[in-house]
């Protein structure tokens, strides 16, 4: 008792053998209430789509472009997801996409062809996203003040750039991604880019101490805190995130459009806060689910394109849009207050 | 006894939480224009008491009498009505509104039912200071400008602003310079002076002595004496009606030998200014320091410090020999220092997440190649470490929020176990623990401690402390005032030490 013991390591210890169940039964107790809920929304809607506008809805090529257009807004729901998760939120996404689309697609740029698109794009999605990490991490800001600030200036300095003109993209090689060759198997690369992002990013936040150190900043900053996580650079990297994925999404959108443009992203902020919350994301922090987001994406895009496809006006689509919040919203209440 | 009733007349109150008796049939008179002290430990139910008193709690059995008659208080509301007013420790003021607006919130003097008479609120305010004899506080500052003492005036004209006859005051010299006491008993005598009668809560004996009355004295849900003469009754008598419980604690045998290996932990000199003194202790391998103290007499403050979750205005901690860089968490952790903090679920746990993630996140990188984690490794260190402490259920995929509040509190020592911390800090490790599951605990830091970890233990629960502790500092208002091996001492001479700051002859 007098000699001083080290205390016990324990390593990976040997959890006990189980048999596994099959892999679709695994995959089904897995599955969620919520998420199938969410997959039967989408259904629902589907079935609406393919009622209404039996012919257009259901081709091919209109398929594409519901997720084309997804994919755009998407890129940037999977970054805001990380960013609601730990607690925080974003709400200079739009204006971020903005600037990076113009930046990138400025005369000087655009003569370092593709690489400098892409690069430019990326690297002012990440500049932005770094102004916001420290402000929030280190200069103590709420982040809900810090990125509205981000906000105005963004779109400000995207008006400055431009001047208010579109600026066409010559690049070809740029433009190239859009056209219909592009696709593999019939998907286009955008769509490949977003599955991409989306695979990383349930894999990152559900796989990694990144994920792990994520939701427990946003479950309970202080505990996480006290159990030795640097919270605050934590949080500086959300942001980051939150800016690269910004910055993909502008590339994404010049290839898209053609052109960039100091109105792009507007409103993707309300969108992505939007298409979390509904897809589960708890905008109180510590629990976030990329699947949730992506099916919100989803669901908003469909409705988007039924409306369209419809002749209805866009505000009846911002009605239909904000009452779909308020149920989901609803509806999660309930199940979480039953389990 | 006055040949009139009493002012307030409690009888029979008992008060049920799930899995405590709060309050266990307790009696209290209060005459008209008496300073009626509350004595008692923690737990002794004497908030509970009070919130009953203040309309914020039912009480499950029992009956008031008001100036003669039976009343029922149902709310906050109606205890104001009938002139009783409660000052909590946590003043209750809007710290953006003035003096006036907070002492005329909820019953501003309007016109036309809506319109607020500035100028009558001012001077209703002014007279009302000055009746209290603080006249220099301005009606139009903002109260967030105002010092703590100030805002205590602020809250008793508040309560005066309600034609009150009854004030209730918990701890009012807890947060104030002893020049401020003295104003704040100037104040309650003039108050009593009045007819108006004052419940007071203190743990300083001499201020009891000072200003009040009689004394009635709680201990485990039940008052043991009522209206003791406050100024005549013996220290010790005070202290013996306090203490002697009925629950007895089985802690686990200590070392036969006391462990004399080298300093797992040592402070040097640590202090922070306005909350302890420069502190210097030692804690060795196998070794339980315990430190016992009163609420705000800076324990947990010190253990805070330690963590480097505060950063020390003065000295340094060192761990097997090497100093821990100041004010800071991780570097605490990486040195091998982990806390059980006071409060669990806002401190410690994550409580939307599993067992297992709760235990691992303070070793996530161990589990990680690349930062990708290796989800059975974890599972299996998690579940070793967990059944190590018999962790229930033997589940940790489980949600830790379906835990018990012991089982909760074993989660959070499996992490550290899990990392293989050297130095554990404990604050209250048994706050929210059943009493049953308390013995299991204590037996758990005994045998962690055997394996060779160093322990700090701070507790407000004197007996714990000396139960579960080999040697103890005694801490009364952020300075040590006596050191002695657990054996050497018992709740008397703890607690007045921690009362009284010297030793009962």
């Amino acid at each position: 008792m007098t000699q001083p013991v080290s205390p016990p390591r324990y390593d990976s210890g040997k959890a006990p053998a189980a048999a596994r169940p099959p892999a679709w039964r695994t995959l089904a107790a897995r599955a969620d209430v919520r998420t199938l809920s969410l997959l039967g929304v989408l259904a629902v809607l589907t079935v609406i789509g393919g009622v209404t506008k039996p012919d257009e809805f259901l081709d091919t090529r209109n398929l594409q472009l519901v997720l084309t257009q997804a994919s755009v807004i998407g890129v940037v729901t999977v970054g805001m997801t990380f960013v609601i998760t730990s607690g925080g939120i974003d709400l200079s996404v739009g204006a971020i996409v903005a600037l990076a689309s113009v930046w990138a697609t400025t005369v000087a740029t655009q003569e370092y062809g593709f690489a400098g698109i892409l690069f430019t794009a990326l690297a002012v999605g990440v500049g932005c996203g770094l102004v916001n990490g420290l402000l929030v991490a280190y200069g103590g800001m709420v982040p809900f003040i810090a990125t509205l600030a981000m906000l105005a200036s963004a779109r400000g300095l995207a008006l400055q750039i431009t001047d208010g003109r579109t600026q066409i993209v010559t690049v070809d090689s740029v433009l190239g991604l859009g056209e219909r060759d592009a696709y593999v198997l019939g998907i286009p690369p955008l769509v490949l880019v977003f599955a991409v992002v989306t695979v990383i990013g349930w894999l990152v936040l559900n796989r990694t101490t990144f994920g792990r150190r994520t939701v427990a900043v946003g479950g309970n900053a202080e505990a996480a805190r006290l159990a030795g996580i640097d919270v605050r650079r934590q949080r500086l990297y959300l942001y980051l995130l939150s800016g690269l994925c910004c910055g993909i999404a502008a590339f994404l959108l010049i290839i898209l459009a053609g052109s960039g443009q100091n109105t792009n992203g507007n409103l993707y902020e309300l969108d992505a806060i939007a298409a979390a919350i509904i897809g589960g994301t708890l905008l109180s922090g510590g629990r976030g689910t990329i699947t949730g987001s992506v099916l919100g994406v989803l669901i908003f895009t469909t409705i988007t394109d039924i409306f369209a496809l419809n002749n209805l006006q866009s505000d009846v689509q911002q009605i239909a849009k904000g009452a779909i919040i308020v149920a989901a919203v609803l509806v999660q209440r309930r199940t979480a207050s039953t389990t | 006894m006055a040949p009139e009733p009493p002012l307030l007349s409690m009888t029979g109150i008992t008060k049920a939480f799930p899995g405590v008796r709060a309050l266990d049939g307790v009696d209290l008179d209060v005459q008209e224009g008496e300073v009626h002290c509350l004595l008692g430990q923690n737990g002794a139910g004497k908030s509970t008491l009070i919130k009953v008193l203040a309309g914020a709690h039912q009480p499950d059995t029992g009956t008031i009498h008001w100036r003669g008659g039976p009343v029922t208080l149902r709310s906050p509301m109606a205890a104001m009505r009938l002139g009783i007013a409660t000052i909590y420790q946590e003043l209750d003021l809007v710290e953006h509104l003035s003096v006036a607006e907070n002492i005329h919130l909820g019953h501003e003097p309007t016109r036309a039912g809506f319109v607020v008479r500035r100028r009558t609120a001012r001077t209703s305010t002014a007279a009302l200071l000055r009746r209290l004899g603080h006249s220099e506080i301005e009606p139009g500052r903002l109260v967030g400008q105002l010092s703590a003492a100030q805002q205590q005036i602020v809250s008793m004209a508040r309560a005066l602003s309600h034609d009150v006859r009854l004030i209730v005051m918990d701890e009012p010299s807890a947060a104030l310079d002893p020049d401020e006491v003295d104003n704040l008993f100037r104040v309650v005598t003039g108050l009593t002076a009045e007819g108006v009668a004052v419940v007071y809560i203190s743990h300083r004996l001499d201020e009891i002595r000072r200003i009040g009355d009689r004394v009635t004295v709680l201990k485990d849900g039940r008052a043991v004496a009522r209206g003791l003469p406050a100024k005549t009754t013996p220290t010790r008598e005070v202290v013996t009606l306090m203490t002697g419980r009925d629950v007895e604690y089985v802690f686990p045998p200590r070392p036969a030998e006391p462990p004399t290996g080298e300093a797992a932990l040592e402070v040097r000199g640590l202090a922070r200014n306005g909350e302890f003194d420069p502190l210097d202790l030692v804690v060795r391998p196998g070794e339980i320091v315990g430190i016992a103290g009163l609420v705000g007499s800076g324990r947990s403050e010190i253990l805070e410090t330690v963590y480097g979750a505060r950063k020390p205005d003065a000295g340094h901690v060192l761990v097997g020999g090497r100093p821990v860089r100041p004010g800071s968490v991780r570097a605490a952790v990486r040195a091998g220092i982990g806390l059980a903090p006071e409060e669990r679920k806002a401190q410690a746990l994550l409580m939307l997440e599993s067992v297992t993630r709760n235990v691992s996140v303070s070793t996530l990188s161990r589990f990680a190649r690349a930062g990708w984690i290796d989800r059975r490794a974890e599972l299996g260190a998690a579940r070793a470490a967990t059944r190590e402490l018999s962790l229930r259920p033997d589940n940790p995929a489980v949600p830790v929020r379906t835990l018990s509040g012991g089982n909760q509190q074993k989660a959070v020592l499996a992490r550290w176990l899990l990392r293989g911390c050297r130095v554990l800090l404990l604050d209250e490790p048994t706050r929210g623990v059943d009493v049953g599951a308390r013995a299991e605990l204590y037996a758990v830091v005994r045998r962690l401690a055997d394996e060779g970890l160093a322990v700090l233990l701070v507790s407000s629960e004197v007996p714990e402390v000396l139960g579960l502790a080999d040697r103890v500092l005694v801490l009364r208002e952020g300075h040590v005032v006596h050191e002695a091996p657990a054996r050497e001492l018992d709740e008397h001479r703890v607690l007045d030490l921690v009362m009284e700051g010297s030793p009962a002859s």
